[in-house]
């Protein structure tokens, strides 16, 4: 980023920002340190690691999940920066993927944990490991529909109580859909959603 | 007999009709006067529309609550709700039967001769007013605001007056008119000897009348609007009215008690007769003038305290500094020569 | 009789609920306190109800027309926000953008911290009670959202950076109405703290209120100014520095005791430091174009990338996932606010009613972030 300054403005050769830009490129990143360090620890985790754009990610299996996460955070991952969910539609190993960002102060390294998971399939919480995953938790279940296993409050956060479908899913039509769910079930009958309507008005 | 009539209800009558109507003038007034002073503190114009530089602004409010509906919540508890308002309108007002606005006695409607008794008696009881009001909406925020007030206003009376009592030693009278007059006699208003009391009472004044920075029964940004949430219309105009009445009271009161009343500055001194151009009752309005804007003052400037420190400072700090302080006048009065 | 005087005893809680219409939760913040008299024994918020959707909306925009969407979340540090967008974008594809653009980047991004923090410390002190700072700082607030009107015509939702850099040049004379802006500002933030920082009742109300250790800041994720406040000496331009922040020179402030106080004093040295980035942007700032050549069809590479800039908030992320197309397959927003939002029922434990308030304006919270 910095050398390009240096360039004298009369140089034949063109300035980057007037050139085509050059994307990056997906690179195997298994020697990684980052990725090295986790490998040492819990061997056999990694099922792929991608390093793009300078940030690494791996992909780890759902049932190390939890072993994995909690390696790193003894790694000194105290930050967990980001916690959410991609969602693709008809992949057949699972349907979602749930990302983890994770980052760690002594050298400012950024790691990212992804792991694929079936609709329908509990996923580990890690409320335990980082309090603040409790609200991105609960934001990827309203959004996503994925459930979360030992999440103390399971309960949706942006939409309502009652509402019915997760909207971030891609089968969710971008208009919405009546759902039926009203803002006030004692007055209009909520016409689905996991949430029964307190009451029989 | 009708000499007496006219001595005894007649004139007393007027007296309060033209008291009443320019105390209800002034606390309007007031508001007028804080908004356009906050206004210049803050940099902006304030009211400037209705009349000459907004000077119909508070005939223009008046007129507004008095059309406005009369909205009474469901849940409310009518008759009390209905009463709260008159509970404090009323203490507000009755006070100023007995503060002396100049020497001659067409300028108070009556010397009793516990007037300062009077004065703390019948302005405790507007605390009910707040206390009911904020009871009877049935509202968590209002209830909470009535309690606020309730306990502010009970423990700030406590050092308030002990700080009066300060002012009766020195002036060996219960009688509003004989306090000014006992300063006359020593020639020296009583806030320099008695800076201390002076300085209590003001603040608890302002305490008492719940205003920044101990404003808490109505702090807007915790309880919403405090006690008074619920009410709208006239009702709330009466809440609003009586808590400007309070400040002038409490300004008159400390006008009276400690800076002499309708008394111009060293009263006893000659070479400062000139300032007699302004008559008695010119000095004591210009005095609570100066209190009124002390207020305006603190409300532009300083942030609100909580609630456990206000206690705190009430009973912690102002309690046994006011209690010290009374001792140390009464033994200065007490010394042989000790005139004060 | 008995049972009578046990319940009277005992003390009831009480649940107040506080907002989603409430003069001190800036916005449509509900909490739903549990209060013993004035105590509160649990704080629960809840939030949502200015949901709009805006990350299924990028899926549906092309990546320039997702732009305009991040203004409106949080409505406050619009620039910052277009900022962090576009720069993930250029990471996504590779773009450099001329210097010229990444110091007016730098100089909006600035100003627009100005004027949040402005907006913070207005609110805040007008939630403790201190009505006069509102407007001596709402003054100076104009004078920012002036210069970005002469800029790009908006003042609040500004929409001003493109993929590949700026849209426009600056404006004859705007540098110098900027210099003379920032010149000035300083002496006027003295001013404000002259109301504020030495005064008795704001310290009572803020020192030792809402305290969070380092550590605790670090488990609840909490960033920007409140974990700045803890002594966390943290902040995205100085690790991972973006546009040409390893270019100037400014320090992070940091607190000692995290407690609201010390969170004011860190943002009002934090406006210090804009002012000083501000200033050796202008004195630097480079001739040459301001957009970088990027193709007429954003089409980035399949791929995923995050990439954060410092908000006035906190960190602000973007996670773009693309899948080769011309919209983006999913964009998440890490946002601050909802992240430091979370931790609000740490903070007023045990404290009083009139604590919430104080703690709310030291998070510097903006719903339409919090809800997107």
């Amino acid at each position: 980023m910095s050398e390009e300054t240096k360039v004298p403005e009369a140089a034949p050769q063109k300035m980057p920002w007037e050139e085509k830009p050059v994307p990056p490129t997906r690179r195997e990143a298994r020697e990684h340190p980052l990725v090295q360090e986790l490998e040492r620890a819990v061997p056999g985790a990694v099922l792929e690691a991608v390093e793009f754009a300078g940030q690494v990610s791996v992909v780890v299996e759902l049932e190390k999940l939890l072993t994995v996460l909690s390696a790193l955070r003894d790694f000194g991952y105290k930050f967990l920066v980001d916690l959410t969910a991609v969602d693709w539609k008809d992949r057949p190993e699972g349907r979602f993927d749930v990302v983890y960002w994770l980052h760690r102060h002594a050298d400012s390294a950024r790691l990212r944990v992804k792991v694929g998971v079936a609709d329908g399939v509990e996923v580990p919480s890690v409320v335990g490991l980082w309090p603040t995953a409790n609200w991105m938790e609960r934001e990827v279940f309203d959004m996503f529909g994925i459930y979360f296993a030992g999440h103390p409050n399971l309960e949706r956060i942006l939409t309502w109580e009652g509402f019915s479908g997760h909207p971030l899913r891609k089968d969710f039509p971008i208009e919405g859909v009546d759902t039926g769910a009203a803002v006030y079930p004692d007055i209009y009958p909520p016409g689905g959603g996991p949430v029964k309507p307190k009451g029989g008005a | 007999m009708n000499e007496l009539l006219w001595t005894y209800v007649g004139w007393p009558l007027v007296k309060i009709l033209v008291i009443l109507l320019a105390l209800v003038l002034l606390a309007a007034y007031l508001s007028w006067f804080e908004r356009k002073l906050l206004a210049y503190m803050q940099i902006r114009l304030g009211p400037n529309r209705v009349g000459p530089k907004g000077w119909l602004q508070p005939i223009a409010d008046a007129l507004k609550l008095f059309v406005k509906e009369d909205l009474t919540p469901t849940f409310a508890e009518k008759f009390v709700f209905l009463l709260g308002p008159v509970l404090i309108i009323v203490p507000a007002l009755a006070v100023f039967s007995v503060i002396p606005f100049g020497p001659s006695p067409n300028l108070f409607v009556t010397d009793v001769n516990i007037g300062v008794l009077f004065v703390l008696a019948v302005s405790s009881i507007g605390v009910y007013g707040i206390i009911l009001g904020g009871w009877a909406s049935n509202n968590k925020f209002s209830l909470m605001g009535g309690l606020r007030s309730a306990a502010q206003m009970i423990s700030y009376e406590v050092p308030m007056g002990f700080a009066v009592v300060t002012v009766l030693v020195m002036a060996k009278s219960l009688s509003l008119v004989r306090i000014v007059e006992a300063q006359k006699e020593a020639g020296v208003w009583f806030v320099f000897p008695g800076f201390v009391a002076f300085f209590i009472y003001f603040v608890c004044g302002v305490a008492e009348t719940n205003r920044n920075p101990f404003d808490l029964p109505e702090a807007e940004s915790e309880l919403v609007a405090g006690y008074h949430t619920e009410y709208s219309g006239m009702k709330f105009a009466f809440y609003f009215l009586a808590e400007y009445a309070n400040m002038v009271v409490v300004s008159s009161m400390a006008t009276v008690m400690f800076l002499g009343g309708w008394l111009r500055p060293f009263p006893n001194v000659a070479a400062l007769a000139f300032l007699d151009v302004i008559p008695p009752l010119g000095w004591f309005l210009l005095k609570v003038a100066f209190f009124l804007f002390a207020y305006i003052w603190f409300r532009g400037t300083f942030p609100r305290y909580r609630f456990d420190q206000l206690m705190r400072l009430g009973w912690k700090v102002l309690l046994p500094v006011s209690l010290a302080n009374l001792l140390v006048v009464a033994y200065f009065v007490s010394l042989p020569g000790g005139k004060l | 009789m008995a049972e009578l005087e046990a319940t009277v005893l005992a003390g009831e809680e009480m649940e107040v609920s506080f907002g989603p219409q409430h003069p001190a939760t800036h916005g449509v913040l509900r909490l739903q306190l549990k209060v013993d008299g004035e105590k509160i024994v649990d704080a629960k918020p809840i939030i949502g109800y200015l949901h709009r959707g805006t990350e299924k909306l990028f899926e549906r925009e092309t990546y320039p027309q997702c732009i305009p969407h991040t203004d409106r979340m949080d409505y406050t540090a619009a620039a910052t926000n277009n900022q962090g967008f576009v720069g993930a974008v250029e990471k996504l594809m590779g773009i450099t953008i001329p210097p010229r653009a990444a110091y007016i980047r730098m100089i909006l991004a600035e100003l627009q911290r100005i004027a949040s923090h402005i907006i913070w410390l207005a609110t805040h002190a007008l939630d403790i009670g201190a009505v006069t700072p509102f407007f001596y700082t709402f003054e100076e607030r104009e004078k920012i959202l002036d210069l970005f009107e002469e800029y790009c015509g908006a003042r609040l939702t500004l929409n001003t950076m493109r993929i590949g850099g700026v849209p426009w040049d600056l404006p004859e004379g705007w540098t110098g109405r900027c210099r003379k802006f920032v010149e000035e500002l300083p002496k006027k933030i003295e001013d404000w703290e002259r109301l504020l920082t030495n005064n008795r009742i704001w310290k009572a109300r803020t020192v030792g209120v809402g305290v969070i250790d380092a550590e605790k800041a670090i488990a609840w994720g909490l960033t920007g100014p409140p974990l700045r406040g803890s002594g966390v000496q943290w902040d995205i331009r100085k690790v991972f520095p973006y546009d040409r922040y390893d270019e100037v020179e400014f320090d992070i402030p940091i607190g000692k005791n995290g407690d609201t106080y010390d969170r004011y004093l860190v943002r009002m040295e934090e406006m210090r430091q804009s002012v000083r980035i501000i200033r050796q942007c202008l004195d630097r700032l480079p001739d040459g174009p301001v957009m970088a050549w990027v193709p007429k069809v954003i089409r980035p590479p399949k791929g995923e990338v995050y990439f954060s800039v410092e908000g006035p908030k906190g960190e602000l992320g973007y996670y773009i996932v693309s899948d080769g197309g011309v919209t983006p397959y999913r964009v998440r927003v890490r946002p601050p606010c909802f992240v430091n939002l979370q931790a609000l029922p740490e903070l007023v434990k045990g404290h009083l009613v009139a604590d919430v308030v104080a703690v709310i304006g030291t998070l510097d919270i903006v719903l339409g972030e919090i809800d997107r």
